[in-house]
């Protein structure tokens, strides 16, 4: 029993139930009656539906009901919602078009559901959906973005929905476009590109499940849900879609097995089996199959765009400009419209002075699953525009690509430091993290290890990229200006009971992170007790009080803050009753280490007396305070959290096969504080695994038609062990946040964002002699032959 | 419908196993074993990996009527009450598991590697676990983890000789 606080790599404590098999996730929990819910989805992109025969689906055995769009839409409900609002170029909003929970009148994209099957087994509801007729009409399919845009020159029946003319949901822009245009007219050079950010499936490891269940007797609703944000969905669902108030709602989302963005948006199955459950009387469950989950959990990344970077003679950027095309599926999922905005144009500045930025997107429908928020969401986007830029300018400028980075670099003094695309970095320190990446990597010695690779015939490349990123997304008076329809605080309650130990009530979600160790070990710290005294409570609207969710790297940067807020709240009122009881002025009383002490002399309480004091309080100030010792804290951040850092990459290709190994990886990052290092490292880890995935493997493919050519793990490339190498990652001792009470940074998307320039530009680096200079994402063994082979061919030619 | 009997975790059981009923769906439904993760429909992920007849297998790739007999020991098998298996215990010591839901079925294929190869190579590791995908750790934790369970393994060995 010792206090393990703030900066120990304390060992998590929710791993116990995991290692053991005994977790508790949503597919886990069956209720007494329930019946089994299976979606049927259209089999087509785009079609008109003409009509749905159930009749022999609800003859089948075992089937209690089936329920089609017609079914929802009698029943008054509304579609799922979009939570952010994007104002256009022109001022006006973005189009919006209904998202219905079951489609109607059309289906939209392969996976769209049209109608669901309830009965008393998973495979007589599966089997009972193939008895659905389905009669659609079909419609050319909208897949390819620029086509999309030229819709009304190429006929009917190309657009997704009628109110946006040529499937436009919005143009936008940010930055001074005459100043960056002026920037151009005297550049010395300007480094061009054209470059697509693949369309990633986010694949957490658990598929997506809800369980509906309403109890008429106290007419009480209760969500079962895989989701990083109860109380969202609580809120989207009850008051936007179903109309139930918030306290006949609980939403609870227990153990659940990874997000990466796509559990944050509240979906249609949620939305349905919480209705059905009061058609039908029972509790409904739905549990995706992963083939579904290819097709209905939201997609990520999936931009195309054009940038140009300006320098002048000394190799100074002076300007910045790109045009992204943004895909957003058929339908806006919840925070789909602000991830190719304010996540992506405001991060365009990275950590370099480039004073004249400008940035225009167009939002895009398609024929295709919704894209929104995957890992890094806008920042990776944002990221490899510029990283990639960075480095291929560095060679036509003949500099060294950590060298172009670091006389570009925001130096340490001039924080805070107001970007031109709307941010105010308030700290960093760019240049120790890449030295340290520089270090570590042993880049000085790099051109004998690419010398003694030609020697064996292979091919070696080295690529940097400097990332920054924006975390704890706030305040909320900035993001409701921006378009945002809710707020982005955070809520904690610290109860402490009767004997000193401690419940903390967050409304940050754990799924992964290990926040029930990172809480605790802020807690012990601030209270000096045993972390074993502390229970992290989640998850459960029920209990927690409101909050915002975990997304977006901010638990411990908000959520954390919050519950430092409520720490204090705790020691201050424990202050008086600590004076009360040593018969002192409470301005005398110091508070360290777990007890109360009259300053110089040895009078002291410790803090689980009290807590008791507080619960029995015979000898309590009960005129001027009140019994009990539980706080509560909203946290609304000031600004948002800039980590950084360096990530370099070494790459080894062989020239025969296209076949590219990751030599070395080496990520130097800026967190601020740390809360658990143990817990960092592996936040790293995981990031630039998925950004390698999406750098050399990931891929999702549609095909003219909008069917999804990867829809499973046979087809669509998971990195497996033998795909990711060992990793060098090195947390620097770092800028502190200046903003909140930790001065932490969050840590969980830097990976995602950083990886795949680095990969890429090492690619690029190692294909040099070939005259290559881009290659896009994923950079397959295949593609980087062809390369090679162009290359080579091309050569040969001139 | 056809009833099986086999032995999980050290018991004796039955129960009904329709002709299409998967392993892994006999495990979590009829017996309530749910640290048997399912996580993919196309035999990939091995969130489901258990151990049948000392071997590793994917139990949604096993008909249930194929475990007729059969001595099957999932996660829940693996150690006894607060006890962990070495393999659990490295897990947790090298933070080998995030979110957890990959873990079970990484465990037990790994439990599997080790006593077929008792000081596996980081290559021999990581080609072995490929057929379990982990989302979250970027396999580097998890690599250790099996690295130090082979260690700790080999002392026990050589301490009981």
């Amino acid at each position: 029993m010792t206090v393990q606080g703030i900066g120990a790599a304390v060992k998590r404590r929710e791993d116990f139930r995991f290692i053991k098999g005994v977790g508790k996730y949503t597919d886990d929990i069956n209720l007494p009656h329930q019946l089994y819910c299976y979606i049927l989805r259209s089999p087509v992109a785009h079609a008109k539906i003409r009509s749905v025969n159930t009749d022999a689906a609800k003859a089948a055995p075992g089937v209690a009901a089936v329920f089609t769009g017609a079914d929802i839409d009698a029943s008054g409900v509304g579609g799922i919602p979009c939570g952010w609002l994007v104002t256009d170029v022109h001022g006006g909003p973005m189009k919006e078009p209904k998202h219905p929970i079951l489609a109607s009148g059309k289906v939209r994209h392969v996976g769209d559901p049209v109608a669901a099957v309830l009965a008393e087994s998973f495979n007589q509801a599966k089997d009972a959906a193939e008895l659905i007729q389905l009669d659609l009409e079909e419609l050319p399919a909208v897949v390819d973005m620029k086509s999309a845009l030229s819709a009304s020159r190429t006929g009917a029946g190309t657009l997704v929905h009628d109110e946006a003319p040529d499937n436009l949901c919005f143009e936008w822009e940010l930055g001074d476009k005459a100043a960056t245009e002026a920037a151009f007219a005297r550049a010395a050079h300007v480094t061009k590109i054209d470059l697509i950010n693949n369309r990633l499936v986010p694949n957490a490891m658990e598929p997506r499940v809800a369980i509906g269940h309403y109890e008429m007797g106290t007419d009480d609703h209760t969500l079962y849900t895989t989701s990083q944000n109860p109380h969202v969905i609580r809120l989207l669902m009850g008051a936007f879609v179903l109309g139930i108030p918030e306290h006949k709602l609980r939403v609870y989302a227990p153990d659940v097995g990874g997000g990466f963005g796509s559990k944050i948006y509240h979906y249609a199955e949620e939305a349905f089996v919480t209705w059905a459950s009061k058609r039908v009387g029972r509790p409904v469950k739905w549990t995706s199959e992963r083939g579904e989950a290819f097709l209905s959990d939201a997609h990520g990344r999936d931009h195309v765009t054009h940038a140009e970077m300006a320098f002048d003679a000394d190799g100074r950027a002076i300007g910045l400009k790109c045009q992204t095309l943004a895909n957003m599926g058929a339908y806006l999922s919840t925070f789909a419209p602000c991830i190719p905005t304010w996540l992506h144009g405001t991060l365009l500045a990275g950590q370099y002075t480039t004073p004249a930025i400008h940035c225009n997107v167009k939002a895009v429908f398609t024929n295709t699953v919704p894209v929104d928020a995957y890992r890094g969401a806008g920042r990776p986007e944002a990221t490899y525009i510029l990283e990639r830029l960075m480095s291929k300018a560095a060679r036509e400028l003949g500099k060294d690509q950590a060298e172009l980075r670091r006389m570009n670099f925001i130096q340490p003094n001039q924080f805070p430091y107001q970007t031109p695309v709307a941010v105010v970095y308030d700290t960093g320190d760019y240049e120790t993290t890449l030295n340290k990446a520089l270090e570590i990597s042993d880049y000085a010695n790099f051109e004998g290890r690419r010398a003694a690779a030609q020697a064996k015939g292979k091919l070696r490349g080295i690529g940097v990229a400097s990332y920054i990123e924006a975390c704890g997304i706030a305040p909320s008076s900035l993001v409701g200006a921006l378009g945002a329809r809710a707020g982005l605080y955070e809520a904690a309650t610290v109860r402490v009971n009767p004997t000193g130990s401690v419940t903390v009530l967050t409304g940050s979600h754990s799924h992964g992170q290990g926040h029930e160790t990172t809480f605790a070990q802020v807690v012990a710290s601030k209270l000096g007790i045993a972390n074993e005294q502390v229970e992290i409570v989640h998850g459960d609207t029920d209990k927690v009080p409101f909050g915002m969710g975990t997304y977006g790297s901010r638990s411990i940067a908000v959520g954390g803050a919050a519950l430092v807020n409520a720490l204090d709240k705790v020691i201050e009122k424990g202050r008086k009753i600590a004076a009360h009881l040593l018969e002192a002025s409470a301005e005398d009383i110091t508070f360290e280490n777990g007890a109360y002490t009259v300053k110089g002399t040895d009078k002291t309480k410790a803090f689980g007396e009290i807590a008791l004091t507080a619960y029995v309080p015979h000898k309590y100030p009960i005129e001027t305070l009140e019994p009990g010792l539980e706080e509560t804290s909203f946290y609304d951040p000031k600004n948002f959290t800039y980590p950084a850092g360096t990530y370099i990459c070494e790459v080894e290709i062989d020239p025969k096969t296209g076949f590219t190994e990751i030599v070395s990886f080496v990520a130097a990052d800026d967190f601020g504080n740390i809360i658990n290092p143990m817990i960092v490292e592996g936040q790293v880890h995981g990031g630039i695994a998925q950004g390698i995935g999406q750098a050399m493997l990931e891929n999702a493919v549609y095909d003219e038609n909008g069917q999804l050519l990867t829809g499973s793990y046979m087809d669509y490339c998971m990195p497996r062990a033998d795909d990711v190498p060992s990793l060098q990652v090195h947390t620097v001792a770092g800028t502190p946040c200046t903003h909140n009470p930790l001065g932490v940074k969050g840590c969980g998307e830097a990976g995602a964002i950083g990886a795949p320039p680095a990969v890429i530009n090492a690619i690029v680096d190692a294909l040099r002699d070939y005259g290559v200079d881009h290659i896009d994402m994923p950079a397959t063994p295949e593609k980087v032959w062809r390369a090679i082979n162009a290359g080579a061919t091309r050569m040969a030619a001139e | 419908m056809p009833e099986i009997s086999l032995n999980v975790n050290g018991r004796a059981v039955k129960g009904e196993a329709g002709g299409n009923m998967l392993l892994a769906d006999f495990l979590r439904q009829t017996l309530g074993l749910t640290g048997t993760h399912i996580g993919c429909d196309t035999s990939q992920c091995g969130a489901c990996v258990v151990h049948m007849n000392g071997n590793s297998v994917k139990s949604c790739t096993v008909l249930a009527s194929q475990a007729d007999g059969a001595k099957v020991v999932t996660i829940e098998g693996l150690s006894s009450g607060m006890d962990l298996h070495p393999v659990q215990a490295a897990f947790r010591e090298a933070h080998g598991l995030q979110c957890g839901f990959c873990t079970p079925g990484m465990i037990m294929s790994a439990a599997d590697l080790l006593s077929k190869n008792a000081n596996p190579t980081e290559p021999e590791i990581r080609t072995w676990l490929k057929g379990n995908i982990c989302r979250c750790t970027g396999y580097h934790n998890i690599v250790k983890a099996v690295q130090s369970a082979a260690a700790q393994m080999s002392t026990r060995a050589v301490a009981a000789e």
